[in-house]
């Protein structure tokens, strides 16, 4: 589970020194936890700032987004974690959440009452943590901490590998081997495997390294001299020895050289698939000039690095990738500004450490990799016909197909490689593109598919599972994340696992990974039966006018207890790595009742909320005593509020209840309150 | 009437309100958060909400009453609403939202009028409820007991 690797490289952070400045973790964490909300509508605003407080966070609450930025401007430090809604007035949510990845990168919680679909891949791809569909409750908010931690546990992760050489040196061939072999690194961008022995290793080569020598930290300004004596070598000839000449960087080893050099290399390996958009291309290869001498040796190489870190848009992404695939160097306007590049660059961490050049470095294993995870349709030949040609869109175009998994992949890797909150546009992009399957755009993607493909291998866990699931969205989340977490178990591709939650990719889903579709299938069970329960949720209004009002009641009733149930559906779903917590009211609903959409079984068997919704319909025209057998389940409500409704309580009026099945009312056959004391 | 008695009304009206759906689970949260130290929560937050969509409420009448609707700020409004009074709890008024972003959605100008008289009735009635609620409660306050806190299914 996450939360053990977490904790030990929380123990292992706080042990060292590279862990952000004026970040640290106390022992009453998450309590003190400095948390920033941002939202217009007041009552909003001080119910979320109550909840917060409740939770034992420190509460800074702000109704306008400026004001927010302006906060946390002056104090960079000062907060560790933001929850912003999605519509203001003055700016828009996403903008906002840019904002804060460039600038202070911190995790940013998006919230909304919208839970359309498009809205919450829009979180994803902008980097959000997760969303929160309004409204929020508590419980939600209590698991907010956990991206602060998972955040700091990935960046000190990074600090500790560009810190330490021989670690470094090891590292990106670990990456490599992991790549290689597929089935071992699904969705990971450094393979579960790989990681755990990195963080043994890290582990214990931190405490020498720390001692022993200052840690190299590759600021954004050292970077850029770096990518310039690189691009002025020539990629291939770039030796450490002359870089560090040409740097000319007092107190920089050669060793401290090769080992970000390695992890450049490989960084730029995984940039190279990562872009879908060719049109983008061009426009950031032209920004770039201005910024890096000679650019456009490398302007795969760095495009990818400025898109990665989501400063560029999807399509300039693409096409850079173009440029980088050898194409004209188009020059198209970007709005790539030098402060973008810089924030680029300032991950003081390697995630830089992606794989070169597509075309010199993108190797077969890598590219097999990629391509296993993208649509059916792709088969091995093809694969590797499409890696030799850079340049043959026409193998491309049918790679291009399931472009909703990919981009996700992609996006996980993207945003590893730059500031995770900063993928915003360009997974966006590529998802939407993905998802429509835009002809034109699939031309682009040629080589950007394979590398996502083998971005995504190798992009680290850490990055992608939690970006990706990170909106709260349950079926989203839940997709993604499979892959992610079960990269041993899916051969060789992450794809179709991470997918957007579209209901297409369920099918390009169960073409491929047959080891992993029963955990997608627990996951694509969810894409139908969203809609469905949002169906049913949008009956409900009318029902209610119709019908008995209790039974609305209760529906919405169980829709809350479907949330608390989720956790009992998850697990049954077998899912794992996540908590519970992710998911979030009408995910969580939308999840369980899908379940129980489909489920058919006996109510006395469903225990949980999943009979709900089958509920839900019985109720709306059935009012006889099994409706009222079922309301057994109502005893989920309980779990939700455990604190404040005791369960024995619960359980007791509820078997009451049914057992005075006879003598209850008949006009509100079921509800979530008892109806016996009410008189009538 | 004896404080037991009005104990017993309270807990029996807001029953009531959860059943016929003016309220859902959501205010349960609300009233969890009210403690000791914040005794009054609940109170505020309702009030702050209707001060707020009484706002929103009106924009929306204006809005709906121009040559050019715009209906991308009606449905920015209607959102707004919908969030707050699911915030709160008010089930009937968030569902009214729903409703009305449907039609707004579609650009039903006769739908969105129809719709923002039902979100303005909802929001009137919830009111009326919430009102007679805090009444209530203050009786009991004032007879020195302590609110009963509602527990799902008695």
């Amino acid at each position: 589970m996450n939360v053990s690797s977490v904790k030990g490289s929380m123990s292992i952070s706080s042990s060292t020194s590279t862990w952000k400045a004026g970040d640290t973790i106390s022992d009453q964490f998450p309590a003190g936890l400095r948390v920033l909300v941002v939202d217009d509508d007041p009552t909003c605003l001080m119910i979320l700032e109550k909840m917060l407080t409740a939770c034992l966070y420190k509460v800074t609450k702000c109704n306008r987004a400026e004001t927010a930025l302006s906060k946390l401007r002056e104090n960079k430090n000062g907060y560790d974690i933001v929850l912003s809604d999605v519509h203001m007035p003055d700016m828009d949510g996403f903008k906002l959440l840019e904002h804060i990845g460039l600038e202070m990168d911190l995790p940013v919680i998006m919230m909304s009452a919208d839970d359309g679909k498009q809205v919450v891949m829009k979180g994803v791809t902008h980097g959000a943590c997760d969303y929160l569909i309004k409204p929020v409750r508590i419980e939600a908010l209590k698991n907010i901490w956990q991206h602060v931690v998972r955040k700091r546990k990935n960046e000190w992760k990074e600090f500790e590998q560009s810190g330490s050489v021989e670690e470094g040196d090891r590292q990106p061939k670990q990456s490599d081997d992991a790549d290689y072999s597929s089935s071992a690194n699904e969705g990971n961008w450094k393979g579960s495997k790989r990681r755990k022995d990195e963080e043994e290793e890290t582990d214990e080569r931190d405490d020498t390294s720390t001692l022993k020598k200052p840690r190299v930290v590759w600021s954004v300004e050292l970077h850029q001299q770096f990518v310039a004596a690189v691009n002025q070598l020539g990629i291939d000839k770039a030796v450490p020895k002359k870089i560090l000449e040409l740097m000319n960087v007092p107190g920089l080893t050669r060793e401290n050289v090769a080992s970000h050099l390695q992890k450049y290399r490989l960084y730029l390996r995984r940039l190279s698939g990562v872009s879908q958009h060719q049109s983008n291309l061009s426009t950031i290869i032209s920004a770039q000039d201005p910024t890096f001498g000679s650019l456009s040796s490398l302007s795969g190489l760095d495009l990818q690095t400025l898109a990665a870190t989501g400063q560029l848009p999807a399509q300039s992404l693409a096409r850079l990738q173009a440029a980088g695939l050898g194409r004209a160097t188009a020059k198209s306007g970007i709005p790539i500004t030098l402060v973008d590049q810089r924030n680029i660059f300032s991950f003081e961490n390697p995630k830089l450490r992606f794989g070169e050049g597509q075309q010199q470095h993108m190797t077969n294993k890598q590219q097999v990799n990629l391509l296993h995870g993208i649509p059916t349709t792709m088969e091995a030949k093809q694969l590797v016909s499409l890696r030799h040609a850079a340049q043959s869109v026409g193998n491309m175009n049918m790679q291009v197909p399931p472009p909703g998994p990919q981009s996700s992949q992609n996006n996980p890797l993207l945003m590893q490689m730059g500031q995770q909150q900063q993928q915003q546009q360009s997974r966006g992009q590529i998802l939407v593109d993905s998802t429509i399957n835009h002809a034109p755009r699939l031309s682009s993607m040629g080589q950007p598919i394979l590398s996502n493909g083998m971005a995504t291998n190798v992009s680290s866990r850490n990055g992608i599972p939690e970006n990706i699931r990170a909106p709260g969205y349950s079926q989203t989340p839940s997709m993604l994340n499979f892959p992610m977490n079960h990269a041993s178990e899916l051969p060789g591709n992450c794809f179709p696992l991470g997918s957007t939650p579209g209901v297409s990719n369920l099918t390009s889903k169960g073409a491929f990974q047959e080891d992993v579709n029963s955990e997608i299938k627990g996951s694509g069970g969810f894409m139908p039966s969203y809609d469905v329960f949002n169906d049913l949720n949008q009956h409900k209004p009318q029902s209610w006018e119709l019908q008995n009002v209790g039974i609305a009641f209760d529906s919405s009733q169980h829709s809350n207890s479907l949330q608390g149930n989720l956790d009992l559906t998850q697990s049954a779903l077998g899912q794992q790595g996540f908590s519970s917590g992710q998911m979030n009211g009408h995910n969580r609903s939308a999840a369980v009742a899908s379940k129980a959409v489909f489920s058919t079984g006996d109510v006395k068997e469903l225990r949980s909320a999943q009979n709900v919704n089958q509920h839900l319909n019985n109720l709306l025209v059935d009012n006889t005593i099994r409706v009222k057998s079922e309301r057994v389940c109502d005893t989920s409500p309980a779990n939700i509020f455990p604190d404040h409704f005791g369960q024995d309580d619960l359980m007791s009026a509820l078997l009451k209840q049914q057992e005075s099945v006879a003598s209850s009312e008949n006009e509100f056959d079921f509800d979530g309150y008892s109806m016996n004391n009410i008189p009538v | 009437m004896e404080l037991v008695q009005i104990q017993r009304s309270l807990v029996d009206y807001t029953k009531s309100l959860f059943m016929e759906g003016f309220l859902d689970a959501q205010f349960l949260q609300l009233q969890q958060l009210q403690d000791d130290s914040n005794p009054d929560f609940v109170f505020e937050v309702v009030s702050l909400f209707f001060e707020d969509s009484e706002k929103l409420l009106n924009e929306l009448i204006i809005a709906l009453d121009q040559p050019n609707v715009d209906f991308k700020k009606i449905d920015s409004h209607v959102h707004q609403l919908k969030g707050s009074s699911s915030s709160i709890g008010a089930q009937r008024v968030k569902n009214a939202c729903i409703a009305f972003r449907n039609y707004c959605d579609v650009q039903n100008i006769e739908g969105c009028l129809t719709c923002l008289q039902q979100v303005k009735q909802e929001c009137y009635l919830v009111k009326n409820k919430f009102e007679t609620l805090f009444r209530l409660e203050q009786q009991i306050m004032a007879s020195g007991g302590s609110v009963p806190t509602i527990e799902l299914g008695f």
